[in-house]
């Protein structure tokens, strides 16, 4: 039987976007049977339109290449020019956008779930997000991650 | 080295040349040798885990002006 590898993904930004996607995407290609359990502001990675950022305010360990004082950062502009810097980059160096990891997880059959308590508290509609999704609770999460060899909350 | 397929991962970053590796290798029968070159200098150490993990058996690897190549057989 193959291995078991749960994930919950809360966060939506675009650096915490990365680690479900990738962890998913390499388990399945290990034969793994993967689940994520998307919940909170991972809800956001579901949506047709991915539009996932990231922003220097609170993140003082974020690589700037100028140092860079909260109170520039702060400015209209800053946040989408930080996102537009880290995609460059990780295009660059031939890190895959997350719309492909996730294209390349539902390929490999790793299965996405959406946190219906969120979607209802955010008022989601279910033509927001990509088809091939389950939606469910903490209990269907529990019914897999009960038997998983991994679990991570990320 | 004789191979019978080819995936060239060259500029692509982790967990990317797994994946292709991942998806050259369904299209294979048993016993079939995968070339594959990459310039990831992490994936030196993740073919040797993928191999370890799927069964799949490393023949080869060698590193050449920043390229890795490796020869991958598959598992019966």
């Amino acid at each position: 039987m193959s291995k078991k590898l749960a994930l919950i993904a809360s966060k939506g930004t675009l650096d915490w976007a990365y680690p479900p996607f990738i962890l998913a995407s390499t388990a399945a290609a290990l034969d793994y049977e993967v689940q994520i359990f998307f919940t909170f502001y991972g809800l956001t990675l579901l949506k047709k339109e991915l539009d996932a950022r990231i922003s220097p305010l609170g993140n003082p360990a974020m690589p700037m290449p100028v140092p860079m004082p909260n109170l520039v950062q702060m400015l209209p502009g800053m946040e989408g020019m930080a996102t537009m810097m880290m995609k460059q980059k990780m295009k660059d160096k031939g890190v895959a956008s997350l719309e492909e990891l996730r294209s390349l997880c539902l390929e490999a059959g790793v299965k996405l779930i959406a946190c219906q308590m969120t979607v209802d508290l955010f008022d989601f509609k279910k033509e927001d997000f990509i088809e091939d999704i389950e939606f469910g609770g903490a209990a269907t999460f529990f019914e897999f991650a009960g038997e998983a060899d991994v679990s991570l909350f990320i | 080295m004789e191979f019978d397929k080819e995936v060239d991962a060259r500029g692509l970053n982790c967990p990317l040349p797994i994946l292709r590796v991942k998806k050259a290798l369904a299209d294979m029968t048993g016993g079939q040798v995968l070339k594959t070159v990459a310039t990831d200098s992490g994936s030196v150490k993740d073919f040797q885990a993928f191999c370890r993990q799927t069964g799949h058996e490393l023949l080869e690897s060698s590193e050449a002006n920043g390229e890795y190549t490796y020869f991958m057989k598959k598992k019966a």
